[in-house]
This record gives C-alpha cells, structure tokens and sequence, in this order.
C-alpha cells in the first residue's frame, strides 16, 4: 500500500519537473527574435510580405502568453506542436525515430553495467594484480575519451578495414530487429560499445572503490568466520552491499546518458531522435527541439523513480515512505 | 606479509633519519609543503604535470610555431598541401610535419591553435566554476534549512539534466559562440562542486574552532570564508583539477557536433568532425587530433588522481616503503650478490641488538 502512495507522490513531482522544464525552454526560446525564425522559414530570398505571412502562419505574432496557452494546452493532450518546415507533428516525428534510441539505451546500458561492475569486481578482489593494474589504466583511459573519438576511431579502424575487405557484418545506420537477429547486431554492435565504454569506466572505478571499502567491513570477516565460501562472501555479502552507490550514481546518470546518445546517434548515423535534435538544431527547428527536451525530462524523472526503488529492493535499510 | 615488510621499512627508515639528524631542531612543515613533497616523489603525476606544462606552452606559442613554419592556421595550401586527387598530404611531406587537413592547411599549426580555445575553455570554466560551486555549497552547509533544501535541489536538478540536450536548445537560441560554451559549461560544472563543499562545510561547521570563532563574535560571513574555506581547498583543488578534462571533453563534443567552435576556427572537436570524412585517405587528420586530445585529458585526469593520493598522509609510508625497497635491492643487485640483502637485514638485527644490550 505504502508502495501506491510512494509512486503517485514521485509522479506528481516528476510532473512538477517536467512542467518546469517545458516552461524554461518554452520561454528561453523567446530570447530569440521571432523575425529571424520566419526568414529562416521563408528562405533567403523572401519578401517582407512573404516572411509576414511566416509568422502568422507559425502563430509568432499572437501574444507570448498565448501561444504559452496554446503550447501547455497542447503537451497536455499528448501533442508537441508541428514541425516549422514539414509541417509534420513532432509527436509522429519523435515516435518514428524511438527505436533506435531505445535499442541503443538499452544494449548500451546492459553492455557497460556487465563489463563495468566485472571488471570493478575482479579488481577489487585481486587488488593490485596486474590485472588490477591494468584495467586501472583502462579505466583511466576510458574517462578521458570523448565518446565520439572511440566512435570515430572504430569506424576508422575496425569498421572501414572490414568492411573494404568484404566483411559486411558490421554497418552503420540502422536496420530494426524486424530485419533479423544478425543485422540488427551488426548495425548495433559499434555504437554498443562505444557507448558502453565511456560509461563503464566511471562504473569500474566506483564499483572496484565501493567493494574494496566493504570487504574490509567486519562483518566480511564474520562471514568469513564463519565458513562460508569465498565466492559467498563477495557475492552475497560484500557485492550486494556495494551496489547501492552504484545505483545512486545510475539514477544521476540517467541525463548524461542522453548526452551520449545524441552523441553516438551523430557518429554512427542511427538516426534517433538524437541526431534529429541535432539536425532540427541546423534549421532552427523549434518545435522538435523542445519536444526532445521534454521528452528527455520525462525519461530522466521515470528512469530516477525506476532507480529509487531498485535501491529500496537492494539496500534493507532504505524505507520507501 | 606485504603490509608488514612495509612498516619494517618505515621503521628502520625512521630510525635511520633520527640518527642522521642528531639534535638538528624538527622543521615545520605545511599541509601544503607536505602534498608538494609527495606529489613530486611520484613519477606518474609529474610526468603528467610536465605534460600539462608543455601542452600550456605549446598553446602559448601556437602562433610562433605557425611563423617558424611559415603556414599561417586559417592559409590553405592547394597545391603543397594536397596530392593530385585533393587530397591532404600527409606527416613529413612538403614540409608539413603532422600532413595537412581537408583544404590543405597545416595540422599540426592547426592543432595547437586547438589547444588555446581547449585549454582556455577548461581552465577558465573550471575556475568560475568552482568559485560558484564552493560559495553555493558553503551557504548550503553553513545556513542549512530552507536555504539548503532550495540551493540542494536546484544543485540536483543541474546534476541530473541532460546537458547536451540543453546545450542543443542555447545553440538554436543565441547561436554557437565561444561565450555560449563557456556560460554553458560553467553552468553544468558548480553543481557537482557545490555537492561536496555541502558535504564537507555539514562537518565542518560542527568542529570545535568554528564553535570558539562564534564564541569570538565572528559573523557567519567571516566563519564561512575564514575558517572553514581554507580547510576545503584541498578537496577543490583535486576536484578542479579533474573538472578541467570532463570541460575540454565537453567543448570537443559541442563543436564536433557543431553547436560549439565554428569553422575556420580550429578546435579539436570540429576538426575531428572534418576527419571523419577522411579517415580512409588521411588517417593523420583522424589520429593526430584526437591523441592531442586524449593525451590532454589523461594527463589532467592522472594529475588529478596524483593530487588526491598525494593529499592522503596515507600514501606517504608507501612511498617511503617502496623508496627503501628499491634502494635496497638495488645495491643487492649492484653487490651482484642476492645474499646481500639478507645480510643487510641481518645486520640491522644484528645492530639493534647490540643496541639493546648497550
């Protein structure tokens, strides 16, 4: 019971937050001169006739807090406003390009969450191994990339020699999983890792930290007191107790991770709703920017409330009230 | 076993520097002098640091080295600069020492007037940075209540916003300049600051001292910047230090993506963009960018973690343990002789001993 309270309770100032981030962006935008986005719209050569009938036409003459009206009026039944230059609801546009986000969000996310805590794990229970060592300077590696440099350098030189070399199971664009398991991981794959790798660093490192921290506990040498098996004491006791701040750090990662996608969509040509923000960027195409902004806003308050009570699951101490 | 061998060093060196120094008079020696001492014993960090050295003066000199070679940053040269299909040339040919870019101007003059606008982007965003940072998170520790709750959920805000997606809305509404990308980075960097001076000022605030200031009259203003600020520049100063690579990450991305430095201006995000057109015929345009880059960031990233171990009193025994060690088997090794490190460790007992009977 306490569960349904807790949810309606996130949800309600999840909704305060997005509110919040529409209306800065809503009116953030209106720094800008309404007269520059219609003469982008009518093109160059346009007649101030032609760039007046612009702005009629795109609603900019009616009074700010109108159109505000209209806009909160809008987003509330579901409808992100129109694209200035195909005319197309955003919505549509937005939806269309999902998949691919979504497929790259989640394999990325499985991806750098297996190799970062294996990785932190196995370095914290053999501390300064070799193999400690050097996943240390991966690591360490890992956090001074830009994503967009792994992503370059593997298409540089794992992709391109590959593929002049007739080996055509990697690709870049996008293929759904609709056209076949293989495909869809060969167009997947890059942008996986390269996504993954910049997370997974910062996951190693602070897994790795966390458990070395909790094996010196006490209650690790209870456990081990006791005759329980090695394997039991780092999974069961020090493992579990260590995942907590991996978590917290999840949830604070969750707009970060956005950023990457934008990111890795741009490099690997996926076409999500990433690179067309990026592209709607070019254009001055208002509506779509603050449709992905809004959209983002709305993933980083469900991904936050998801994360909060996986760590109420994890962590007995933690009430969810 | 290695943690014991560690402390029979640090004993026996203890024991050494006594009898070395005699009577000499104990000299003092600052928290400061003491982090000096042990980031300069440690090689990593210094290599690191000369690196930065170096990258700074390069940037510095950037438009010296565009004379010494002649090829001005923004000069395109069709006919030395290309091969016959257009193309760049590359490292060592007619006399461009890293090759040539798309339009036949000189990387490597190219890349180093990259450096200025990423090393200035980095240092200066980190310093504003973290003057904000630390005077947002001193208030919040310091006053807390309804002060705190206010500053620390607009710090968590900041935290947890996808800052490209922002950073692709001020790009459409002011359009991209470098002023943008400095407003913007600065923006994104205090909150985390601020999150640990919050954090420590909490703890702080409780000690002893402060309690005696307030005793004294010292108003909240004179506690705040008085006596505890100075107790938290260390950790400012290794979060700084690390803050410094994310923004010359962060500024790369924006221009790469486009939002940020704008062609003919170079920095290495846009050029890197440009690259990618060419990796098949220039891998030289593709590499040479991003290992500045790279090495740019690693060497602040392991500065970083330099200044923070060197920070930990902890860290000293270790290198004074692993001083010893080295030092001994070294002239274990020298002697040609393996038993002579036993010998030496023989004799020490041997010595103290001798030392007890008298």
């Amino acid at each position: 019971m306490a569960i349904v309270g807790y949810l309606i309770r996130r949800l309600l100032t999840g909704l305060v937050v997005v509110w919040l981030v529409a209306t800065l962006t809503f009116f953030l935008f209106f720094a800008r001169p309404v007269y520059t986005v219609a003469r982008q719209v009518a093109g160059h050569a346009a007649t101030p006739q032609v760039i007046q009938q612009a702005i009629t036409n795109l609603g900019l003459n009616q009074p700010i807090m109108t159109q505000y009206w209209h806009f909160l009026n809008n987003l509330v039944h579901g409808n992100l406003g129109y694209s200035y230059y195909t005319g197309e609801s955003v919505d549509t546009m937005l939806k269309q390009d999902l998949p691919p986000t979504i497929s790259l969000v989640i394999g990325g996310m499985v991806l750098w969450l297996i190799v970062g805590l294996s990785v932190g794990i196995i370095s914290a229970t053999r501390a300064r191994s070799v193999f400690d060592r050097v996943a240390s300077i991966g690591v360490l590696v890992g956090l001074s990339m830009p994503a967009f440099v792994v992503g370059e350098l593997l298409i540089g030189f794992v992709f391109q020699p590959l593929y002049s070399h007739g080996f055509h199971f990697f690709n870049t664009g996008y293929a759904g999983i609709t056209s076949g398991i293989g495909p869809f991981f060969g167009h997947m794959i890059l942008p996986w890792i390269t996504l993954a790798t910049i997370q997974a660093a910062v996951y190693t490192r602070l897994s790795r930290g966390q458990l070395l921290e909790t094996m010196g506990e006490d209650y690790i040498r209870t456990a081990r007191a006791k005759g329980l098996s090695e394997r039991r004491v780092i999974f069961r006791h020090g493992v579990r107790a260590a995942l907590t701040p991996v978590l917290s750090q999840l949830g604070v990662d969750m707009g970060q991770l956005l950023g990457g996608v934008v990111v890795v969509e741009a490099v690997y040509g996926l076409g999500g709703i990433g690179q067309v923000s990026v592209e709607a960027v070019d254009q001055d195409n208002l509506p779509v920017i603050i449709g992905f902004v809004i959209m983002a806003a709305i993933f980083v308050v469900i991904a936050n409330i998801v994360v909060d009570l996986l760590y109420a699951a994890l962590d007995p101490r933690v009430r969810i009230t | 076993m290695s943690l014991n061998t560690d402390l029979e060093f640090e004993a026996h060196q203890v024991d050494e520097a006594q009898n070395r120094g005699g009577n000499a008079p104990v000299q003092g020696r600052t928290q400061w002098q003491l982090t000096w001492r042990r980031l300069r014993s440690d090689k990593v960090s210094m290599i690191a640091l000369a690196v930065i050295v170096i990258m700074v003066l390069l940037a510095i000199f950037a438009p010296a080295v565009a004379a010494l070679t002649h090829h001005p940053v923004d000069f395109p040269y069709p006919v030395q600069g290309e091969n016959e299909d257009g193309n760049p040339v590359g490292p060592g040919v007619n006399g461009f020492i890293l090759g040539t870019d798309s339009t036949g101007r000189d990387l490597l003059v190219r890349i180093l007037y990259g450096a200025r606008i990423s090393l200035f982007v980095g240092i200066v965003t980190t310093l504003i940075a973290s003057v904000l940072g630390v005077t947002v998170g001193l208030i919040a520790g310091y006053f807390g209540g309804i002060i705190d709750t206010v500053l620390a959920r607009f710090t968590d805000a900041v935290l947890a916003f996808p800052y490209i997606v922002l950073a692709l809305a001020l790009a459409v509404v002011f359009g991209p300049s470098l002023t943008i990308i400095v407003v913007m980075i600065t923006f994104f960097s205090w909150a985390g600051i601020a999150r640990i001076v919050r954090g420590q000022t909490l703890s702080i605030k409780e000690k002893e001292y402060v309690e005696a200031a307030r005793s004294l009259g010292a108003g909240p203003f004179r506690i705040m910047f008085f006596d505890i600020l100075p107790n938290l520049l260390a950790p400012v100063l290794v979060i700084g230090t690390l803050y410094i690579p994310n923004a010359v990450v962060f500024e790369s991305t924006l221009s790469y993506l486009g939002l940020g430095v704008q062609p003919p201006t170079p920095s290495w995000g846009n050029m890197l963009a440009d690259a990618q057109n060419f990796y098949q015929v220039a891998w030289w345009y593709l590499v040479f960018p991003a290992a500045a880059l790279l090495i740019t960031t690693l060497a602040f990233n392991l500065l970083g973690d330099g200044i923070r171990d060197a920070m930990d009193p902890r860290t000293e025994k270790l290198i004074a343990a692993r001083k010893m060690r080295r030092r001994l088997t070294r002239r274990a090794v020298s002697k040609g002789n393996k038993e002579a490190l036993g010998g030496l460790v023989a004799s020490g007992t041997a010595a103290a001993d001798t030392g007890k009977k008298g």
